[in-house]
């Protein structure tokens, strides 16, 4: 048996990672100590009521349509069969290689009043011009971000049901369990790990997202701490707000852990694939009807909107700098990439050998990075990064070098640093949620077989868990490809990616000019997601039986 | 996989090694987007043997990022929009005060800083725009007029997060007063057709589709507009021409003061000052060169002539605190 010094370096790890995370938030929340009183009076009596129940309202609704979203389509693609179900099955993940901002732009062209949609209803039926809803509004946010982000619940709940295997379904109905008794008694608990998983998602990135409620003006948190520090020019009352938001992350990560403290997820049933039932009449109607639409309005039409303006503006926006910033974008997004993976490979890892109060601890408050509002993240980053700097040239200086300009500052090794910061729990979750279902009989198995410390993981854990390894890998990267605000300030010189051009073309209001980096984008977006389709699809499993 | 990992790594000292600046160089950080600077800053590359290397993103994002580097700091120079933001660079200290003949001469004294720490570049006007199907020019006087009674459900405006608004309404307390100019963010408030938009763009562009009547933009947008649909029912309107004039702002630039080049920086804002730099940076964007020798571009004369403010920008950048907190106060979002 292992000794229980080495059961330490699990806690090591964690809080090493949870420390570097956190480093910015530090310097954050100290900051928002000592806030102006006086604009803090303010924000408290005419802006934060307002925040607060917008900012409720949207984390609300986006978490309800992307669950009911995810959950049903992931459920039909899984267990039944009907016609498109495979063309669904790997199409309706591509929203997620749409940005949440250029969504947003795009429907809010479509939809607005002076739109081409309420333009015709206005021109063709006069009569029921007036009963158009405001796309402008809670709703219409609600609506566009959830296009944007389902497909995480969708691709977390398809892994979830399918790595669940025929077993448990075959347990259930040969018990007697209807296909609904199974649904909700069997199948959705037994999912749940993976659906939680990409609800927090969800969750996280609705409360960090800037872009796309700026584009509606719908003002929630993240454009309270942005208005802090724009409008008020107060950085700290900006770090107060901001601070709030990460105790609300941290309360509500905490909350669900807690949930599921004594679940314990293996899997002892074997893999075979679960078999799908066809549907037929209505049903199948309902079901292909059901997915087209959501593909139609989440992929498709916001798709054709943006070739149509990049037919516009193409003579105009297209050069040589293309490539320069695809090959930026690419390089920072695997660069970026290989740093949160390893990370998230070790966090898992110490979690599973140490599963202890303050190992867990460690290990979701190496989380928090996804909820903070990437502009916050980078202050945060600036301000450690500055510290370290002169710490170091003041040694330098000390003796006797003299050092040319900061060190660290506009370099290239932050960008991946504060990726790995922002997106560990993209990355993070799928591989633990595999790293938690290898039952702990693999590794006394592989002891017997004396395989252990390092060999342990990387000939036994590293391959059983590949595919959440492939998924997280894969999900992070398009989050890189997609992110803004901390590349748009922490990039060094000549850095510009896709998305800072997109950022730099529509805040001048250039749609149609923005439409080829957003393309461009997009296609980058769907080389790597149109691969995680395939992985699902090996017939081969590896889990042994426990 | 490990070479995979070994060839990354590789990669990735090659090109951080590259982020050195030169000691011939400019670096600036520029709040005005590429597409609006790269022509400018390559004439002068040319001209005058130079290097620029320039990083765009928000201002006080880049006010923000020079404030934490300090004397590490690559910059020589920034470049940003609106007043306000270089009134605060200003005040936090981190502009150098320049003397220069060449400067006094080509830039007016209320578009510049009385201490000559920052020097506007461009003039940007922002006026009120109409739908010309709905909307007899008479109508029209002031931006305070647009609070009345009678613009009730008629009025568009951008929202008062943009700095551009904030600047206004500043602007607007500068001249007339806190408590005259709340009744009047009151009044505009109580009269917006639609919630306020998120571009200027936008506000325009329902102002064709006759969803509101009149709205406060700048006026390049109006242009860039035009110029892509000339049929559009929009026409131009300068506001408080019998009195004040109309409210325009700056996009400038200031020296920081930790750069290492700045005698260099000097001659390159000069330069930036004079006439063929003028005429390009001002109509890269349909915007007024600052420097009144210089004549607007052809498509932007035919908007007419105007009177405009001349009350000291930097009174933009005191007073935008106040003015946002009074928007919020009156439930401007």
């Amino acid at each position: 048996m292992i000794s229980s010094i080495k059961y330490q370096g699990g806690f090591i790890v964690s809080s090493g990672i949870a420390a570097i995370s956190l480093s910015p938030v530090l310097f954050i929340l100290a900051s928002g100590m000592n806030a102006d009183p006086d604009i803090w009076s303010h924000l408290k009596q005419y802006v934060l009521p307002g925040l607060l129940k917008n900012t409720a309202i949207l984390v609300a609704g986006v978490v309800s349509v992307t669950a009911a979203l995810g959950i049903s389509l992931a459920w039909l693609t899984s267990f039944y069969e009907f016609w498109g179900r495979r063309l669904f099955e790997k199409w309706l993940i591509f929203p997620l290689a749409i940005p949440t901002y250029v969504m947003a732009f795009i429907y809010t062209g479509l939809l607005d009043y002076s739109g081409p949609v309420q333009t015709a209803v206005r021109e063709y039926a006069p009569d029921l011009a007036g009963l158009f809803p405001e796309i402008r509004s809670g709703g219409g946010a609600i609506m566009v971000i959830s296009l944007a982000i389902f497909p995480y619940v969708f691709l977390m709940a398809s892994s979830g049901f399918r790595s669940m295997g025929r077993s448990m379904v075959e347990a259930s109905q040969s018990l007697g369990g209807g296909r609904m008794f199974t649904l909700f008694r069997v199948t959705l608990p037994m999912a749940r790990p993976w659906i939680f998983g990409g609800l927090i998602l969800v969750f996280m990135e609705t409360l960090a997202d800037f872009g796309a409620v700026s584009v509606f003006n719908y003002d929630t948190f993240t454009t309270g701490i942005y208005k802090a520090w724009y409008g008020l020019f107060s950085v700290n009352a900006a770090a107060q707000l901001a601070s709030i938001l990460v105790v609300m992350v941290l309360v509500i990560v905490a909350a669900e852990s807690w949930l599921r403290r004594k679940q314990k997820f293996f899997n002892r049933g074997g893999h075979q694939p679960v078999s799908r039932k066809r549907l037929n009449g209505t049903g199948h109607f309902l079901a292909s009807a059901f997915c087209s639409t959501v593909l139609l309005v989440s992929f498709v039409i916001p798709a054709v909107q943006l070739l149509i303006w990049t037919a516009k503006a193409f003579a105009v926006e297209f050069g040589a700098h293309y490539i320069r910033l695809v090959a930026n974008t690419f390089f920072l997004g695997l660069m970026g990439t290989a740093v949160t993976l390893a990370v998230a490979v070790s966090l898992s890892y110490s979690g599973r050998r140490r599963a202890d109060l303050k190992t867990g601890i460690a290990a979701k408050l190496s989380l928090s990075g996804y909820a903070l509002p990437g502009t916050v993240l980078a202050v945060g980053i600036i301000h450690v990064v500055a510290w370290l700097d002169s710490r170091v040239t003041g040694t330098m200086d000390m003796l006797g070098i003299q050092l040319q300009g900061a060190l660290l500052q506009g370099s290239l090794i932050l960008l991946p640093l504060c990726y790995m910061i922002r997106f560990l729990t993209v990355g993070y979750n799928p591989v633990s949620s595999h790293m938690t279902r290898l039952t702990p009989s693999i590794d006394e198995a592989a002891r017997l077989m004396k395989v252990t410390g390092p060999a342990l993981l990387s000939k036994i854990h590293l391959p059983l868990i590949r595919k959440g390894m492939v998924t997280g890998g894969i999900l992070v990267l398009v989050e890189i490809f997609k992110e803004m605000p901390v590349t748009l300030m922490l990039r060094p010189f000549g850095w510009d990616t896709l998305a800072v051009k997109i950022f730099e073309l529509t805040s001048e209001g250039e749609w149609e000019r923005a439409a080829l980096p957003a393309v461009t984008l997009v296609l980058a977006g769907m080389i790597p997601v149109g691969f995680l389709t395939f992985i699902g699809r090996s017939k081969k499993q590896h889990v042994p039986e426990g | 996989m490990t070479k995979i990992v070994t060839a990354l790594l590789f990669l990735f000292i090659f090109f951080s090694g590259q982020a050195v600046a030169a000691p011939d160089e400019l670096v600036v950080y520029s709040a005005r987007k590429e597409h609006l600077v790269k022509d400018l800053f390559e004439k002068y590359e040319k001209e005058q043997g130079i290097k620029i290397t320039y990083i765009t993103g928000k201002a006080p994002v880049m006010l923000q990022r020079i404030l934490s580097e300090k004397e590490n700091t690559a910059a020589d120079i920034l470049l940003t929009v609106d007043a306000g933001n270089l009134w605060h660079a200003a005040q936090k200290e981190i502009l150098v005060p320049v003397t220069s003949p060449v400067l006094d001469r080509n830039i007016p004294d209320h578009y510049k800083d009385p201490d000559n720490r920052w020097f506007g570049l461009s003039v940007r006007a922002r006026t009120i725009v109409y739908n010309t199907d709905r909307v007899k020019k008479e109508d029209l006087s002031t931006y305070e007029a647009l609070a009345g009674e009678d613009w009730k459900g008629r009025l568009l405006l951008r929202t008062s997060k943009k700095v551009y608004n904030q600047s206004l309404v500043a602007m607007l307390i500068a001249t007339l007063g806190e408590d005259r100019t709340q009744s009047i963010v009151s009044g505009w408030v109580s009269n917006l057709a639609a919630p306020p938009y998120s571009s200027d763009t936008k506000v325009l562009e329902a102002i064709a589709a006759g969803q509101g009547d009149a709205a406060i933009v700048n006026t390049y947008y109006y242009g860039r507009l035009m110029k892509q649909n000339p049929d559009l029912p929009l026409g131009i309107f300068w506001a408080d021409q019998s009195d004040t004039g109309v409210h325009v702002n700056v996009s400038g630039a200031g020296i920081v003061k930790y750069s290492k080049n700045i005698d260099e920086a000097v001659r390159f804002l000069e330069w930036l000052s004079e006439k063929d730099a003028q005429k390009l940076f001002a109509d890269a964007n349909m915007e007024y060169p600052v420097n009144e020798a210089v004549l607007p571009h052809a498509d932007v004369r035919k908007w007419g002539a105007f009177k405009a403010s001349t009350v000291n920008l930097a009174r933009a950048g005191e007073l935008q605190a106040r003015a946002v907190r009074l928007m919020d106060i009156e439930g401007y979002k």
